[in-house]
This record gives C-alpha cells, structure tokens and sequence, in this order.
C-alpha cells in the first residue's frame, strides 16, 4: 500500500471513529445541557461529569433482549434501523472537517448530501410499516409526509449557497467564504434550511413521527435493545450532520482566524449548532401536524423561492 | 416569531439560574417533626409498651399492612403477643397513628429504609419498638384509665375519685 492509500483509510477511520464516540457522547451532553436550562444536574454520578453514563447506557442497550414480534414483517424489521445508519454514516462523506481531511470531495456533494437524507425517510417508513402497529405506521406516515414535504425547501434553500459558490462540492462552497460567510448574504437560506434540518431529523420540536405523548414512540415503538439503538444513534449522528452541514455551507466551515488550527474551528462550530438543537428541545413545544404542514408549504416554500430568484437575479447582475 | 425566540432566550438564560437539585445522599432535606415516615411503637415513661392490643390500627389500615395478637400478662395489662407491619405494603398515611388511642404507634421522620431482600420490609415487634414515648412525653395510657389493673385499683389513677359505694347511697 502506498502512502497516499494509507493515508485516506486513516481518514475514512478516523471519520467513522469520530463519529461513533460522538453519537453516544451526544447523549450525554443533550441530557446535561437539558438539565442545565431546566435548573437540574442530569447524569453526574458515573465517571467525572458523568460521563460514564453514556457507557453504562450502552452497556444496557446491548444486553437488554434483542425481541422481534411475531406479528412483525422480520426482514424489512431488522433493515431498517440499518438503514438509518447507513445513510446518515454515508452523508458524512461529503463533510470536509479540514482542508485534506475529507473522505471523498464529490463534485455533486450537496446532492449526494440530499439524496442520501432522502434515503433516510426508507428506515422511518420501513420500520413502522414492518412493525405491524397502529401507532407505528401512524408515526411512518406522518415521518414520510414530513420528509418528504421538508426536503423540498432544504433543497431549495441550499441552492442559495450553490449559486453564489458555483459548485456543488462543499470543499468549492467553503473556499468561496473566504471573504464573507453566506449566512449574512443566504441569511433566509440559512434559517430555512436550519428549520428544515430540524424537521429531517425528526427532532424536537418537529419529532412528529415519534409524537412520544401522542403515538408512545411512533416508528419505533415495537423496538428494543440495539435497533432501537441504531434508530437513536442515527438520529444524533443526523444532529452532527445538520449541524456541519450549517456550518459548511454558511458559516465558512473550517474558515476562522489563525489562533487555532482549522478542525477545532470546524468541531467548535459544530458543537455550537448542536447546542442550538438542543436548546430547542428545551424550549419549544411541538407543533400539531397540519401546523407543521402549513407551516412548510405555505410560509417556507414561497420564502425559498423568492430568496432563491433574488440571489439568482443578484448572481446574474453581477456578471451581466 | 418572536415569541419563539423569546422563549428560546428565556431557556437560555436558565443556565445562569441556581438549580433546584438537592443532590441527595450528600445533602439532605430537613424532615419536619410531623413528617410521615417509618412506623414505630413507643413505650410509656415507666418503660412499659404503650401498644394494648386493640386492633385499631389494623382496622383503619387501607391496606391491611398491620397485624398483630394481643394478649394478657398477669397484671391484666394487655399488650400485643406478635406486632408486624410489611413496609412493603405501607403507604405511610398515618391513619393508623390517628387510630390509636393510647399514642403507642407513631409515624416518625425516617425515610431511609430500603432493602434488597424484600421480606426485610415485614417489621417484627422487636424491629418496632423503640425504648422511648416519641411525640407524646409524659402520656402513660394506664395511668389515665379507668381500667383496674394488677397494681392500680379502680380510683388510683390520675384525677380519678375512689370509686362511690353504690350501696352507702340508698336512703
């Protein structure tokens, strides 16, 4: 193996590595930051801070019975927590964390990007179509509705950021912030596409397909162990990617001054966004589903697209 | 709008408030004297218990986690033969307390009982009985009553008058 083989497995490695401490450590910091906006402490016993929880959790997750009812479709039951992971794990291809640590700088990356997180609705609608329960398929539906509704205006919304860069490729879209970050030109992208990212997530306060006071669990209610595992880790390693993706395409990615070197500015924004994520859940209630619905296609679908002809119209001024 | 982002502003600012957490086992609340905790048995101030055996704690249990025998010694004092309450079962309502007539069975501020065997829940007598009068110093229930018993006749207790001779007034 030559050097430069050797070199892009580290990378591949160290991405998956990365991320899988992550996903879990994620937990952890959501439950603390949560408790710290609602006046408590969350997990501080285990470990220093408690972090050891996260451990502890997992240790359980593994050892808690792996049951797939007998009135369950079993192979489309155990593909889709799979699924989720694959997609969400795929996305994080196109991520540059640094200049020369990406995996792959695809010259379509933001729709591969997109494709990708398409994808991810499969694992919702799959694992509550196969779970054979009411209240699961109900979550399914509404997850596909929802997905599938918002991933129009993420679309959109990013082709702000594709024009004034002129590429597709992130590494391209994060060059050309060199002067000035696209959040204050793509300010309406930006929010629309946060907003949107929340509800491809299935976050709160979009987490409609899960609705835990209205459908128990929605999708995944029927499982346990690790693939109700696999459904969690996805969802926060889809926190991660939101929120780098943000970061990448409006707030000048590893971009920052020279004091710290640029993959601590890329994580330090990162953590920033995720923070944000989950100050939301601590804040806002759910909305109801027709809400939610309105909300996309009647207020976000028109703002993305006169955002999207007046940056077109700024582009096409400037070079006419 | 911005009613959302004022809420969001208002959770934020929670970080900088003090947090309501009592980190329990190396802080503790202080427990009121009339807290409603673990259930003792209490003696009267000549050591002796106070508990007579009436069964009426175990009647205003709602759920029947009290039972006892009563029986007789030699003074014709009546006292319980076994006393067993299943903590298990314990609400801690304390009607029992406000069952009893002679005080002997108390509620007292003690939480801190749990077990990992749950059959060490059930309190025998010799678990119950504690060698003091809890809430009510001073109160000894024979020393009040009417009742005769070996060593106190009828009219020997306090603020009680010799029993009248019916007989001494016929006209």
């Amino acid at each position: 193996m030559d050097e430069a083989t050797i070199n892009h497995l580290l990378i591949v490695g160290g991405v998956l590595g990365g991320l899988l401490i992550v996903a879990p450590g994620l937990i952890w910091l959501e439950r603390r930051l949560l408790a710290l906006w609602q006046d408590r402490y969350g997990p501080n016993r285990a470990g220093p801070f408690g972090v050891l929880i996260v451990l502890a959790d997992t240790i359980k997750l593994f050892f808690k019975e792996d049951w797939i009812p007998p009135f369950a479709d079993k192979v489309v039951f155990v593909m889709a927590p799979a699924i989720v992971m694959i997609t969400v794990f795929f996305s994080f291809v196109i991520i540059p964390f640094a200049p020369g640590i990406i995996v792959t700088d695809l010259n379509i990356g933001i729709l591969f990007f997109l494709a990708m997180s398409s994808m991810g609705a499969y694992s919702i609608i799959l694992g509550g179509w196969a779970s054979n329960n009411k209240y699961s398929l109900l979550g399914a539906m509404r997850g596909a509705a929802q997905m599938i509704s918002y991933e129009v205006f993420m679309g959109l919304a990013l082709m702000g950021t594709v024009l004034l860069a002129n590429s597709f490729s992130l590494v391209d879209i994060i060059e050309a912030q060199r002067g000035m970050w696209f959040v204050i030109p793509q300010f309406v992208g930006f929010v629309i596409f946060f907003i949107a990212g929340i509800a491809e997530t299935h976050r709160l306060p979009f987490d409609i397909p899960e609705a835990e006071s209205e459908l128990v669990a929605g999708f995944h209610s029927e499982y346990s162990g690790m693939k109700f595992g696999m459904f969690f880790v996805g969802e926060y390693l889809g926190i991660t990617l939101i929120s780098s993706l943000t970061v990448c395409l409006f707030f000048g990615g590893w971009l920052g001054p020279d004091f710290l070197p640029p993959l601590v500015w890329f994580v330090l924004k990162t953590f920033a966004f995720i923070a944000l994520f989950i100050l939301l859940r601590a804040s806002l209630p759910r909305p109801r589903y027709d809400q939610l619905m309105e909300f996309g296609w009647k207020i976000l679908l028109p703002l993305t697209l006169i955002n999207l002809m007046i940056t077109a119209g700024v582009v096409l001024m400037r070079e006419g | 709008m911005f009613s959302i982002i004022r809420s969001m502003w208002i959770t934020f600012m929670h970080m900088f408030h003090k947090r309501e957490t009592v980190q329990y086992p190396e802080q503790k609340n202080k427990l009121t004297t009339r807290w409603r905790g673990r259930i003792v048995l209490t003696r009267d101030p000549d050591m002796g218990e106070r508990c007579v055996g009436c069964y009426l704690c175990a009647a205003a249990c709602p759920v029947d986690c009290i039972s006892l025998q009563a029986t007789e010694d030699e003074h014709g004092r009546r006292y319980p033969e076994f006393f067993r309450i299943n903590f298990s079962r314990c609400i801690f309502c304390g009607y029992c307390e406000e069952a009893c007539p002679t005080y002997a069975i108390q509620l007292i501020p003690d939480f801190e009982m749990g077990e990992y065997d749950r059959q060490n829940l059930v309190y025998e007598k010799k678990d119950l009985l504690i060698d003091g009068q809890g809430k009510y110093p001073g109160y000894n229930y024979y020393k009040v009553a009417g009742l005769a018993i070996g060593g106190k006749d009828k009219g020997e207790a306090q603020n009680e008058d010799p029993p009248v001779d019916v007989r001494s007034l016929l006209p």
